[in-house]
């Protein structure tokens, strides 16, 4: 392979895998910016990736190459009803967010797995017809260069968690809801004496976690695993957590740090044919996702400042 | 009146988990009707599959053998104030390196090997929860997000050294010899040849020794004083870092040998993982269930062995899928979870009796 | 300026919680243009009363009329509505967010969701120009001083077009200068046509600058006064019920051997900067040295640095001959210290453990309480029958929590621990914070009678009057310094005053001279 080669195909592997860590990611900053800890980014994934499974063989036929996109929108749309759960359970129970979280973990796969064999009598759904596959960005993948290198055969997905990221980073940070969201993180008791609906709030953060989480694991089932099974989603909602904190909270860090444990995830696959790469044991880049959240915990890069108020869980004054 | 009131909270507190258990099942039943399934019969199938038989029953104290273990491990480290998420993580490491110990040794005495295999197993465990606590006490880094990294980074370790290391390649380790065995003779003949093992037995002693440790030792008394309120503790002269650390080092400790009595007992190897085993997160639930005391997660360990094993029994009699009893288990957690409901129906109910027996009073 | 005109009356307010009636059958009547003061003693229904007002509580019964209409204040929008707004006692601020931010959360101007953060800020500079509030729009909380942050309050309710203005216990926070800038604040507020309410149980504040006065005792209105013709005395006996007696009655103290000494300590504060600053100071057996002070002046860390919860970056501290700088909590409470830490509930104990393994907290681990690691519960239990007889601790049994007890008998039980194990020194930090009458005599004559049996007393209080009268030595603290030194019996509010203000002790002299007797400052340290 010469060197574009190289480089392409690490950058286009890096997307694939990044793009269900980027929506996840998202969605747990959108849940933990309201104050909201959501441990349960994992489940919702699994939910969204059984979904948009079974949503992609029941209509594949239907709608055509459309297919995985709609699916997209069908495993959001159950990652919504999902976190309706762990929001009720949070917000209104005043479950602790950590136990409603680890409920959520140990009931998705139990759920997506006893649906699959209600449906389709095993545990697996069977190869996907219609997946994302690779996709060029229209017009741009005509740049020299830079076109071929990261709108040729790409993720369609990827590019559509970049968009996704720009947007949630405006919505967060120049509209009224964001204002509102983070307020409600930061101290929820000085929001509703300014009126704002501090429940309304919350469940918008939570709602918001399943939209982008359930979407995520459509993309993983969809782009990457090509069926759903136990194992389509073996920790990837978790890494998505920690690309949360890695990217501090803030949509463009975190989509940041999604792609670059999309990079370390890809490498371990591809860094065979990687020079330099194939040297270092893949054990490291497996486990480096992890201990790189840990040491910026710890402060050794950076200090990662969560909202203020983040796990605590508001009573209303009344 | 006094003892009256004390028992009529302890009641309250039993009150939480038996509903909630009754809930679970109930949300279980609604849901396989609305599949078409009969939840009676799998309900039954579950139920009577595991009762009817020795075997069976064997089975599934084997496996609240291990969920005692982890459901213990969390409950410390809840006791402490820490949510030692990682017990997945500190089982798994336990397993690993009980197996590897018992590879590395075969020819030691059966009684050293069992013991050292375990303790080690223990140990490894509970350093590989002490980096969780070492870095909350020193570093104030949340123990929750930090074990979840050390669990996948165990899950991916552990799957190395066993391809790597303890294997050519390989996707499972050798067996452990005869010596390196938990089983005992006439309990497997009691059982009909079933898993159950000397780790059984271990679990019940560990559950009183907990007890003991918690409720009558001063390095109890200063884990539980440290988890109900750090600030007054520390004012007191306890070391909140030397109780974070203690606490997590047990934590794990207990995981690990969970996990190790779990290898050593059930499978007598290590096989690659895909994900991180059951014995964790469903430990978790245990002590949840429990509500952290040590007879509640023995016997929460049992209900759920039960599950776990009469679970097997559904698809054959009822047609209904395993994962079944994964639900009712979750739905369960949920209502203990989120037990403020049920305290809140509890609660109102107490106090429009006391209400109504107060205007009795006002009468005369 | 016409004051007839009601603009708030509050009639037959009653709020209950479950059984408990936190307001019962309260009457408060605001008139346009004026300050009116709302009296009384923690706990006494005010913040209840003023949350009603302000939407966050639906009141069980009453009436309330703005503008002479009946009006229900459903939520904290409805009150805006109405303008009414409240000046919280804890500031309601995000700390991450900018002043604008703040200010304008909840009444974004917005394009299509878009803030407009640039006509805000203008507003926002208009607004506090207008009134003189100097605040910098696009400051973060974080990074403004306590007394900014309580002019941003201010503003808030000022962009939501408030007229009515509810000040709840504003000055506690601030210094004595910005207690001096907000009263004229104050002033300019009502000048404008603007009402107050100002919630306060400080009687100076009150006939500083308030018109009338509603005082409030257990949930009831007992009066409403105009302040002119009412005397301090008189509002204090309606405050409290009874006949108020300033004076705790003691006997000259015999100092002895130096039991505290304290030497050129320096300690920083959590974010990094120097909270206490070189102090030297020394405390006698058999004498009680006050330390008084405006709340943030590094009291609490120098007394968290002597019992050892912080550590100091430089001096030294001595205890009873050993030296316990930077020693951890255990060594020096056994080094012979005492310590009733400032927040009881946070410090002092644990509540959902029993009073006796609360009472056994700083000995369990010695005999006869535990032996080779086991606890003996049976020498706890008779410990703490014997403490809650000798110090009349009143629960049910030793077996309750400590969750169960009243404040002043929660109280009681940390002064039974501390004081039954003898120490040379005992450290009173704020002990009588937020107790009734009763509760405060009993401790403050506990206070005397350990330092009748020899021991060193240091009481450190934001209350001046409970320095005053317990303290044999006064030393004032200023911006983490000890500016002065003064003998209690020579000196007087006015001087004490002046030195929490920060004003050198010469000078302080001077000014309050005429105003009390004449005085000697025994020692200076600046």
């Amino acid at each position: 392979m010469n060197a574009l080669d190289i480089i392409q195909l690490i950058v286009s592997s890096s997307l694939i895998y990044a793009a269900p860590l980027i929506l996840t990611a998202l969605g747990g900053t959108f849940s933990e910016r309201s104050g909201v800890v959501n441990i349960g980014l994992e489940g919702i994934m699994v939910m969204g990736a059984f979904m948009s499974a079974v949503f992609n063989i029941q209509f594949a036929a239907a709608f055509g190459g459309w297919t995985p996109w709609i699916g997209l929108i069908a495993g959001g749309l159950i990652g919504v009803l999902f976190s309706i759960i762990h929001a009720v359970a949070t917000i209104n129970l005043r479950a602790d967010h950590i136990i409603s979280g680890t409920v959520i973990n140990l009931a998705a796969p139990a759920i997506g797995v006893f649906l699959t064999r209600a449906i389709f009598g095993a545990a697996q759904t069977g190869p996907l017809p219609e997946s994302f596959g690779r996709t060029n960005i229209f017009l741009l993948d005509r740049i020299p260069i830079i076109g071929p290198i990261f709108f040729e055969n790409t993720s369609g997905p990827a590019y559509f968690g970049i968009i996704l990221a720009v947007v949630a980073w405006f919505v967060l940070f120049k509209t009224r809801f964001g204002l509102r969201l983070r307020s409600v993180g930061e101290h929820p008791h000085a929001a509703e004496t300014l009126g704002i609906k501090v429940y309304v709030m919350k469940y918008s953060g939570v709602l918001l976690s399943g939209l982008l989480g359930g979407m995520g694991g459509a993309i993983q089932a969809q782009a990457i695993s090509n069926e759903f099974g136990i194992l389509t989603i073996a920790g990837q909602g978790f890494i998505a957590m920690a690309a949360m904190i890695f990217g501090k909270w803030n949509p463009l860090g975190v989509m940041g740090a999604a792609i670059f444990f999309g990079f370390a995830q890809s490498l371990a696959r591809i860094g065979t044919y990687i020079p330099i790469i194939q040297d270092i044991p893949a054990i490291w880049l497996l486990v480096m996702p992890y201990l790189l959240t840990i040491l910026v915990l710890v402060g050794v890069i950076g200090r990662a400042e969560a909202p203020a108020r983040l796990g605590t869980t508001y009573i209303k004054s009344r | 009146m006094q003892l009256i009131r004390q028992h009529k909270t302890w009641l309250n507190n039993l009150l939480v988990p038996v509903l909630s258990i009754v809930f679970g099942f109930i949300f279980g039943a609604i849901l396989m009707v609305a599949f078409g399934y009969n939840p009676i019969i799998a309900y039954d199938a579950m139920i009577s599959g595991v009762f009817a038989s020795p075997y069976f029953i064997g089975e599934a104290l084997r496996q609240a053998t291990a969920l005692t273990f982890t459901g213990l491990g969390f409950a410390l480290a809840f006791k402490a104030g820490f949510f030692n998420i990682g017990i997945a993580g500190q089982a798994l490491v336990g397993w690993v390196s009980a197996i590897w110990f018992a590879l590395s040794f075969p020819d030691l005495p059966r009684i050293l090997l069992v013991t050292l295999s375990l303790g080690v197993g223990a140990i490894i465990g509970a350093l590989w929860a002490s980096i969780a606590g070492f870095l909350r006490a020193y570093f104030g880094t949340s123990e929750v997000i930090v074990t979840i990294m050390l669990n996948y980074t165990a899950l991916q370790l552990t799957n190395f050294l066993i391809r790597d290391v303890l294997s050519e390649s390989g996707n499972t380790t050798e067996s452990v010899g005869e010596n390196a065995s938990l089983s005992i003779g006439w309990l497997s003949t009691l059982t009909q040849s079933s898993r159950l093992n000397l780790g059984f037995f271990i679990a019940m002693a560990v559950v009183i020794l907990y007890w003991i440790f918690m409720t009558r030792t001063t390095a109890g008394f200063e884990i539980r004083a440290v988890g109900l309120n750090p600030h007054a503790s520390t004012y007191a002269g306890m070391s909140a870092e030397k109780n974070i650390i203690l606490s997590m080092f047990l934590s794990g400790a207990l995981a690990g040998l969970g996990g190790a009595i779990h290898g050593l007992g059930t499978f007598g190897n290590i096989f690659t993982q895909g994900g991180l085993p059951d014995i964790g997160f469903n430990g978790i639930a245990v002590a949840l269930l429990g509500l952290s005391n040590p007879i509640g997660i023995f016997f929460s360990s049992i209900l759920f062995g039960v599950l776990d094993i009469g679970a097997g029994f559904m698809p054959n009699r009822a047609g209904v899928p395993d994962e079944m009893a994964d639900i009712v288990t979750s739905a369960i957690i949920f209502f203990v979870g989120a037990n403020y409901i049920i305290r809140y129906f509890v609660d109102k109910r107490a106090a429009k009796k006391e209400a109504a027996s107060s205007t009795k009073g006002g009468d005369v | 300026m016409p004051m007839s005109q009601s603009v708030i009356e509050m009639k037959g307010i009653t709020k209950e919680f479950g059984t408990f009636r936190a307001n019962d059958n309260i009457h408060l009547d605001l008139r346009k243009g004026e300050i009116h003061a709302l009296l009384g003693e923690n706990g006494a229904g005010k913040s209840t009363l003023m949350n009603i007002l302000s939407g966050l509580l639906e009141p069980t019964s009453g009436e309330i009329k703005v503008n002479g209409n009946s009006v229900k204040i459903s939520s904290p929008d409805v009150a805006n509505e109405l303008g009414i707004g409240m000046v919280h006692q804890h500031f309601m601020l995000v700390d991450k967010f900018t002043v604008t931010e703040n200010i304008m959360l909840g009444r974004e101007k917005s394009k299509f969701g878009y803030i407009d953060k640039k006509s805000a800020e203008k507003e926002i500079k208009e607004l506090s120009d207008h009134y003189g509030l100097k605040v910098e729009p696009s400051s973060k909380v974080e990074n403004i001083t306590v007394g900014m942050q309580q002019r941003v309050e201010i503003l808030k309710t000022l962009y939501r077009g408030a007229d009515i203005l509810i000040f709840d216990e504003p000055t506690g926070v601030l210094t004595p200068q910005e207690i001096e800038e907000l009263m004229g604040i104050m002033r300019k507020l009502t000048d404008e046509g603007k009402s107050i309410i100002l919630i306060t149980h400080k009687l100076d504040e009150i006939k500083q600058v308030s018109n009338r006065c509603t005082v409030i005792r257990r949930g009831k209105s007992i009066d409403t006064v105009d302040v002119s013709i009412t005397t301090q005395q008189e509002l204090a006996d309606m405050m409290v019920g009874r006949s108020v007696t300033f004076k705790v009655n003691k006997k000259p103290a015999d100092p002895k051997e130096t039991v505290l000494k304290v030497e050129q300590l320096t300690v920083k504060e959590s974010r990094g900067y120097d909270a206490v600053k070189e102090i030297s100071f020394e405390v006698k057996a058999g004498e009680i040295l006050g330390i008084a002070g405006v709340d943030g002046n590094g009291q609490s860390e120098l007394i968290q640095a002597l019992s050892g919860l912080t550590k100091s970056s430089s001096g030294k501290v001595h205890l009873a001959g050993t030296d316990i700088t930077n020693k951890k909590p255990r060594k020096i409470t056994e080094a012979g210290l005492g310590h009733i830490p400032e927040d009881r509930q946070k410090y002092g104990l644990i509540l959902p453990m029993t009073l006796e393994e609360n009472i056994s907290l700083q000995t369990y681990y010695q005999k006869p309480y535990s032996n080779h690691g086991f606890l003996n519960y049976k020498e706890i239990k008779v410990h703490a029958k014997r403490l809650i007889e000798e110090f009349d601790v009143r629960t049910p049994s030793e077996e309750h929590t400590a969750a169960s007890l009243s404040g002043g008998n929660q109280q009681k039980a940390i002064i039974a621990r501390e004081v039954d194990r003898d120490p040379a020194l005992l450290i009173a930090a704020q002990p009588t914070r937020g107790l009734d009458v009763g509760a405060i005599e009993y401790i403050h004559k506990r206070l005397i009678e350990l330092r009748d049996n020899g021991k060193a007393v240091l009481l450190m209080s934001y209350e001046l009057d409970e320095v005053m009268n317990v303290s044999d030595r006064i030393a004032v603290m200023y911006d983490g310094k000890i500016i002065a030194i003064v003998n209690a019996n020579e000196t007087n509010e006015s001087e004490l005053g002046l030195l929490m203000a920060g004003v050198p002790i010469a000078e302080a002299k001077k000014k309050s001279d005429g105003k009390g007797k004449e005085k000697d400052a025994v020692d200076s340290t600046t």
